[in-house]
Order: structure tokens, then sequence, then C-alpha cells
């Protein structure tokens, strides 16, 4: 029978209840007595130095509160970046600042110039169009290759927009391209990851109060991290302390990692509260969200594989222009680097390996992580070019796969790019992956779908990821300017009952019922005597958030070590109530006992004793039952997997149908397989959107052309087939307490080069020999396109 | 401003709008009625979907004061009159068809809408019937498979849930 509690139980969710009635609390359902709200004036040119801005008509509207301009910022510091990377010659990254409101130069097409704050959201717009900016027009820095050869500068104090020019291992160089040397075969691939909008459903929201008589601020805000918020925007911008300022991120409706940053927006309305002593209430629409939220993605690679006559892989290179947009976003210079650079090796056996990476600055929205982040770029770059070479040289494109991996003995595996794999069994994945997408009948399906006049193709891929972001010592040393470790607080409540206060965030993620089976699982008590606290400064420990699949591995590995402290207290207080001696309690079922007898006191009785010290060791213990910890993995995690696409292509009009997809997963242990299942699908989605569907599109003026749902083609229900995902492959982590690896990104990450090398299968069955990529999104137009030669 | 007056879940309700008010903002604003959310500004991701005099529109493009006297359901209607779930928000959450919420209310009232007309849809019915409403967290994987449920179809034979 399956288990209905505690870990590997599939618990239906306890927050849907709220979202199914209309009774969750997002940031826009805040309201607070006396609320203003604000509507930016927003750069419509890429590129331009601000030579007046007339805010007295403005400021003459109905309902006009104050308008806002760069000076009402004076001495406030810009919006910071929490990464430093250093180039390859160990100079510091170019760094400008990123201001509140626009100082001088605008720099993209939506970048903020003044913003008005008005007693109506309608009084705010309408006034908003009132204010008079007049800019002379700069040429627009667009082409990333183009920027960093000279011409116009993004930031002319910085001299170029190079950002950094990054080499990965600097020391590996010289024996990679040695072994290009010597090479049997070199298949090499230029591609572009195109760029994406991360758009999650609810649109970003900014709340500020700032409290007069107590002196102090409140922001509620649409986000992934609210410590990570307060500690930024506290610290680098507006000089709050943190004991003055809280930061409340309620339910939130969706990230991928655009809901990680730190936004002008966010300082605005705080400081803005404070001038005008009011609150202040920014809400984004659909319109301004595609044109400041973080993009994502957006490299231009070349990449080169050395293979020996065997097809047993030799040397790895790769050089890619990264586009940073036009300012520093606050992970922004670690995405392409330590997030990408870090999984060339993928699974895969490859001795030698060099990655350079140009940074470039350029007019357009701030570019930062979106769901899988630097990973989905290598492993696509990784999973085409070894398609590639398959052909090239006549390989089976598994077989060639399979050769090179990594052997499930030769962990833990040290990469030529620094990381150490723990733990992974590639081949045991691909076997399930044979398995449950039923490769041995493709032929047949190849042929039925013939009859349609379709075009059949096949597409299989592996990935890694580094997830469980991360050993703070470690990304200390390669630039953050943060540590990433985790924190929870587990209280006990006199009557037995637990509320876990953690720093972790959920916005989609089912904390609220996965947490709590982990503890029921420890303790032998209903997941319904335990609740989770997240979101709020205010009574949550100092944590890092949730991105990067870190949630579990790493805020649960802090939740773990503060319950193994309750448990560890609540046996000396039962050996105190048993009288006997703490090391022969065992507690099981939510009951303890003294090893070898009958004599036990269950789970209630020892936290009643706890609050209620009649009978207590004071001399020896505190009274309570509530316990902090902070947990820092030593490790990543590796997450894992092989992916397999089925396309069908119709070559009369070149529209690609995703016929099914199957994903085989290693994720190590697996708290709530529902969830995990239903993470690995919503990835899926957005990698076959970004294989197919989605890309933001700039022209050469610096306007952006997909800036609304009508342009920017989101993955819809009849996009998508159901699919075949499979977990069962699984190699525990081997350095965090609950072996997990993270599931949130997987799918994001593995799907594009299914995708993608499904539609190249197709065809160059077809007879399309001459097609060996096609750039994403692969559209009707792109794909009818190659078709034709 | 205009005074309108509605039946909203069943309750007799009035507001002053402007001309322009929509009825997403006069059911957040006016109401309180905020499980009704607005994702976009060009209508076309059906997060704001409410079913009025029956029929599922998005409320992000009616204006509030063409709706005088018309009966409005939005997803805080759709419960049990004793606080359970109904029956296609129990199948959401018995599948698994939400993370993030978001998107929801809105799914919730367009399948409802989708099964008071076509009580057995084909999964590609349901798929073509969702095309207006956009969910960025689960790959519609089990949405769809929560509105066959909901229909009253074994679902059991759908690859893992
Ligand atoms: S808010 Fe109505 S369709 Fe998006
Ligand atoms: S559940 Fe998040 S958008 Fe659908």
């Amino acid at each position: 029978m399956p288990k209905d509690q505690g870990i590997g139980a599939r618990s239906k969710r306890r927050e849907d209840v709220r979202f199914l009635t209309g009774a969750g609390r997002y940031t826009d359902d805040i309201n607070v007595p006396g609320q203003t709200y604000a509507a930016f004036v927003r750069s419509e040119v890429a590129h331009g130095k601000i030579t007046k801005i007339d805010t007295s008509d403005a400021e003459k509207m109905p309902g006009v509160v104050k308008v806002f301009t760069a000076a009402d910022f004076d001495g406030k510091g810009g919006v910071p970046c929490g990464w430093q990377i250093h180039d390859r010659q160990g100079n510091p990254m170019l760094e400008p600042k990123h201001p509140i409101l626009a100082e001088g130069k605008v720099r993209y097409v939506g970048d903020a110039i003044a913003c008005v704050v008005a007693e109506t959201l309608e009084q705010a717009r309408d006034a908003a169009e009132a204010v008079v900016v007049d800019i002379d027009e700069l040429p627009a820095v667009m082409d990333m290759k183009a920027a960093v050869k000279g011409g116009a500068l993004v930031h002319d104090e910085l001299g170029s927009n190079l950002c950094y020019d990054w080499g990965f291992i600097e020391d590996n160089k010289a024996a990679t391209d040695a072994a290009f040397e010597t090479a049997h075969h070199v298949t090499t691939l230029e591609l572009v990851n195109n760029r994406l909008i991360a758009n999650p459903m609810e649109p970003r929201v900014a709340l500020g109060h700032y409290n007069r008589a107590m002196d102090d601020y409140t922001l509620y805000t649409t986000s992934q991290n609210p410590h990570v918020i307060r500690l930024l925007m506290g610290a680098f911008v507006l000089s709050i302390p943190e004991h003055k300022l809280r930061v409340v991120a309620p339910d939130v409706g969706g990230g991928f990692g655009s809901k990680i940053f730190h936004y002008i927006e966010e300082a605005f309305v705080t400081h803005a509260s404070r001038l005008i002593n009011r609150p202040v209430k920014w809400t984004s629409t659909r319109s301004e969200a595609f044109l400041t939220d973080a993009h994502g993605r957006d490299h231009v690679t070349k990449i080169e594989l050395a293979l020996d006559k065997d097809g047993m892989f030799q040397a790895l290179r790769t050089e890619t222009y990264a586009n940073m947009g036009a300012y520093l976003s606050t992970f922004a210079p670690s995405v392409p680097t330590y997030l990408h650079g870090t999984l060339m090796a993928g699974n895969y056996k490859t001795p030698h390996i060099y990655v350079n990476v140009k940074a470039v600055f350029t007019n357009t929205v701030p570019v930062d992580a979106y769901r899988g982040a630097g990973r989905p770029e290598a492993t696509f770059q990784l999973e085409r070019v070894i398609d590639k070479a398959a052909r090239e040289m006549g390989i089976d494109p598994i077989e060639l796969r399979r050769k090179n991996f990594v052997g499930a003995d030769e962990f833990p595996y040290q990469t030529p790019v620094a990381v150490a794999y723990d733990t992974g069994n590639y081949q045991a994945t691909m076997d399930v992956l044979e398995k449950i997408a039923d490769l041995a009948g493709f032929e047949k399906r190849r042929a039925d779908s013939a009859k349609k006049g379709l075009w059949r193709g096949l597409g299989v891929n592996c990935y890694i990821e580094a997830c469980g972001i991360a050993p703070s010592n470690l990304v200390g040393q390669l630039g953050a300017r943060a540590g990433l470790y985790e924190s929870a607080t587990v209280r006990v409540n006199a009557t037995g009952g637990i509320v876990v206060m953690t720093g972790s965030h959920s916005h989609g993620q089912g904390h609220e019922t996965a947490f709590p089976q982990v503890i029921s699982e420890m303790i032998g008590i209903p997941e319904s005597q335990v609740e989770i606290v997240h979101g709020d400064t205010a009574n949550t420990p100092m944590g890092m958030g949730t991105y990067g699949s870190r949630s579990l591995a790493v805020g649960g590995s802090a939740m773990v070590k503060a319950t193994n402290k309750i448990i560890a207290k609540a046996k000396k207080i039962a050996a105190h109530l048993l009288e006997a001696s703490d090391g022969d309690i065992e507690l099981k079922d939510g009951k303890f006992t003294v090893a070898g007898t009958d004599k036990s006191v269950d789970w209630g009785s020892v936290c009643l004793a706890a609050y209620v010290p009649h009978n207590y060791p004071l001399a020896e213990l505190e009274p309570g039952l509530e316990e902090t910890a902070f947990y820092d993995p030593s490790n990543f995690t590796y997450p894992s997997g092989a992916y397999a696409c089925e396309v069908e292509v119709d070559p009369d009009t070149g529209k690609v149908t995703v016929c099914a997809f199957a994903a085989a997963d290693d994720f190590g242990n697996v708290i709530n397989p529902m969830i995990v299942e239903g993470q690995v699908h919503g990835g899926l989605a957005q990698g076959i959107g970004q294989a197919l569907l989605e890309g933001a599109v700039y022209d050469e003026n610096g306007q952006l052309l997909s800036g609304s749902y009508m342009d920017y083609a989101m993955p819809r229900a009849d996009d998508v087939p159901f699919y075949t995902v499979d977990h069962s492959c699984c190699t525990p982590c081997t350095h965090n307490p609950l072996g997990v690896k993270g599931c949130g990104e997987a799918g994001a990450i593995g799907s594009p080069p299914a995708v993608v090398n499904a539609v190249i299968d197709a065809l160059q069955r077809a007879g399309k020999t001459n097609v060996t990529h096609i750039d994403m999104p692969l559209s009707p137009s792109r794909v009818w396109a190659a078709i034709q030669g | 401003m205009t005074k309108v007056s509605m039946t909203v879940n069943g309750k007799a309700v009035s507001g002053e709008v402007e001309g322009r008010t929509l009825l997403a903002t006069f059911l957040r604003e006016g109401l309180g009625l905020t499980g009704t959310h607005v994702g976009c500004d060009t209508s076309q991701c059906g997060a704001c979907v409410v079913h009025v005099n029956g029929q599922a529109i998005k409320s992000c493009t009616a204006f509030a004061a063409d709706l005088d006297g018309a009966k409005v359901t939005t997803i805080e209607g759709m419960a049990n009159p004793d606080g359970s779930l109904g029956t296609v928000q129990q199948a959401f959450q018995d599948h698994h068809g939400l993370q993030c919420g978001f998107c929801t209310p809105g799914m919730v009232m367009s399948a409802a809408a989708l099964l008071a007309e076509n009580p057995k849809p084909t999964e590609a019915e349901v798929r073509h019937h969702l095309e207006g409403n956009i969910c960025r967290c689960t790959g519609y994987h089990n949405i769809v498979k929560a509105v066959l449920a909901a229909s009253g179809q074994d679902v059991g034979q759908i690859a893992a849930e």
C-alpha cells in the first residue's frame, strides 16, 4: 500500500484549498489604508541622453501627490549586483551603477525615467502621460559581437561594452587546444540560445509602507527571496538598517528566476513612501513586465567537440557571447559563468574542457537567471554538438553518449571544470528512458506518421545540473557577494503542534505540503500537526530564498538539522519523565520508549512538559522546545537524466508537433512524487516553449517586438502532449541528510535539445541531410526555410 | 461615475464605477473579491475568467458599467454550500492541477464552463478549450487530467501523474 503520510507519500497539497477558492493572498491583493498608486514614465527609446524632464503639467493633474525624478534619490545607491566575476587577466568585471530612476541617460526601452504617485491608479497613469521627457537619441547597441569592437557605449564611463572576458579554466586552455590539434575528428556548431521572458503569470507588484511613528518600513513584494531583497535594498540602496525594514513576499504567482532579483521598483516604492509619508503601490502591467522583468538566456555560442576514431570525447572548447542587457541584474554575471561553464562536462568523461565567455552590455532589458540559468545553455550546446558529431561519425547518438558516460562506479567524479559529481548512474537512467519512451517502437510510429505525410523524428539527450546552491565558502571564492546557506526555526508548541519558520520561499513548489512530510517522518506525527511559515522577514530566520532547485536540498536540510536538535532535547525530557538515561530513549511513531522496555511517553506529553516544566530537569535543561539551524551545503547536488522527444514535422508548412515526450530523471530521494512530477511537467513545457515557440525579439533600434502575449508565443494547452515522466532511477545525494538533489529546473534544462534533436532527426531521415542545425525557436517559417534549403 | 447593481455569487451588490472600470477591477477593488486575477493587458491569459449570466468571459475585457443586472459567478462562488471544494476544484487538487495558483481561478472557471457545455470532452477538446488560459507552472498535463477527471472519465491510464 502506498504511504499516505511522510516521505514518499503523494500528499495532496494543502495550499490548494486557498488557491482554488480565491482565498490566496498575492501582493496585489494587499491594500493598506491611505495607499497611493505609482505609474512609471518609461523610456520609449533604447538609448539616449535625457535633455529635459518637465513634470509641471503632470503635477497639476487631479489626484497627483508627487512626481518623482532621479533628483529625489540623490545620495541613494543603485540596485547592486550580487556577483563579481574576474576576467581572464584577473581584473574585476565592469560594473555600472543601476540607478532607481535614470540619471542623465536612458539605456533600454522601459528604463524608468520618472514616476507619478497619485490617489488612484488611473490618475497616476493619466498624469504619467503628461510628463514631458526630451531625449537626444543615441545609436542603440544591439549586436553583441559588434558591441565589443567599438562604437556606441551603453555606459560611457566604463569605456567598453565588454563586461568581462572570462576563461574557464584558464589553465585548461593550452591542453585543450593541443587536444584539438591531434584529434581524429572535430565537430563544430554555432548556435543561438534564444532570449526568453520568464513570464510568471503573476506580474510583479511592490507596495512600500513607511510608518513615521515607528520610523520603520514594510515592503510587500513579489519575491522568491524576501531576505535577499531586505539585505540588498536596506544595506546598499536605501541605507535602512534591517531591524527597521520588513519585507513580505506573500503568495507569489510563479517566479522561474525572474523574481529573485532586486528591482528598482521595490526601492522606489519604499523610499517614495517615506518622502510622501503614505503607502505607495506599484502593480506591473503585463506590457510593463515584458519591458522590465529580467530576461533570460540570450547566448551566441560556438562549440567544438574533438573525438578520437572510436568516438571517445577528447576535448571540448566553447566561445560564448552572453548578453547582460543594459545593467547588471542581481545575479546576471554568475549565469553564463559559474552556472554554465561548470556544467560543460555534462554526463561525460571529456578530459580537456575550456570555456570562454564574453559578457556584453547592450541597450536591452537586463538579462539574468531564468529557470535553469546557465545550465540549459550548457546542456543545449553540449547535447546538440554530440548529436551532430554522432551523425558526422555515423555512430548512433545514444550509443555515442553511452560510450562517453561517467560510469556508475566512477563517482565521486572530478570534472575538468571544477565541480565533483557525488552520485549518478547515467547508463541506468538511459535504460529507463529507452523503456518509458518505447524507443523500440519508434520505427513503427515513424511509418504511421509517414502515412499521414508527416516526417517523424526522435531526439534523445542527457543533462546534468548543479543544484542545491550552494557552498558559501566556495561561491565566495567565485565572486558571490552573499552566503548561500539556508535556515529554519522549528517551534514546537505546548500541545505538540509544530510551526516551521523557513528561509525558503514557495511560489508554486508546495513547501507547505512537502516540508511537513519530512517532519512527520522524523517524529512520527501526522503531517497535519505541522505548519510552514515563510515569506516574511519579520517571522522567519535569515534565509536566501528559493531558486536553483535549492529549497529541499538546502532549506530542507536546515529543517532536518533543527528537527534533530528538537528530537535530541525531547529525548532528554523524555528520559527525565521515564527516569532513564537519554541514550536509551528511542523515538518512533510519536512515542519515546526506553529501549528494551515497555516504558514510554508520547510526543504530546514531552512537549507539554517542556512548556509546563513542573516535573522537569530545570537545572540541566532550559524549558521550551524551539530550535534554529542554518545549513550550509558542502557541495552542489547533481540531478541528471535522459530525455526523449518525438516530433512530427509537416513538410508543407514546417509546423512541428511534439507527439511524445519522455523524461527519466535521477533526483535522488523524493519526498512527494506528485509534486516532483508536476515540477518536471512545468519545466518540460517551458523547454518545449523555448525550442518551438518563445523568443524575445528586438529590432535594430532596440524596440522589443515581442512585447505582449500576441507576439510572444507562450506554450498553451494544445501545444504540448501528456508527458511520460519517471524518477525511479535514484542515486541519493551523499552529502545532505535527505539524500535529495532538487527537481525544479530539470525539465527546462533537459528538454530544448531533445526537441531540436528530434526535428533535425526528422529532416535528416527525410533526406534533408544538409540541415544540421536550426536555431530556436523552431517556428514553422524557420523549419520550412530549412526544408527548402 | 455610474451606479451598477449585480448579483455576484448569489449576493446582490452595487457600486459606483467609472465608464472605463473593468469588471475585473470592480470585482477586485470594488468588492474585494481578489480571487479573480489579472495576468495581462491584452486579453490573452485567462486568469480573469468569470461567469456572466452563465457564460465564461474574460473579466478584463468587460466594462462593469455595461453589466448592470448581470449574474456573475467568480471563483469565490464555486465551492459547495458547506465550504467543501466543488467538483472541478476538487479534481484540480486531486490531480495536482495547480502550482502557484495564479492561473487557477481562471482555469477552474473556464473548465467549469466547458463541462457545462460538453460534459464528456475528449483530451483534444479540453486542450482546445483551454487555449485562452495560460499556465506557466504545470505544463498543462495535470490540468487536462483534472478536467477529464472532473467530467467523470477514468484518467488512471494517462501517463504518470
Ligand atoms: S487578465 Fe484577462 S485575459 Fe489576461
Ligand atoms: S499554477 Fe502557476 S500559472 Fe498556473
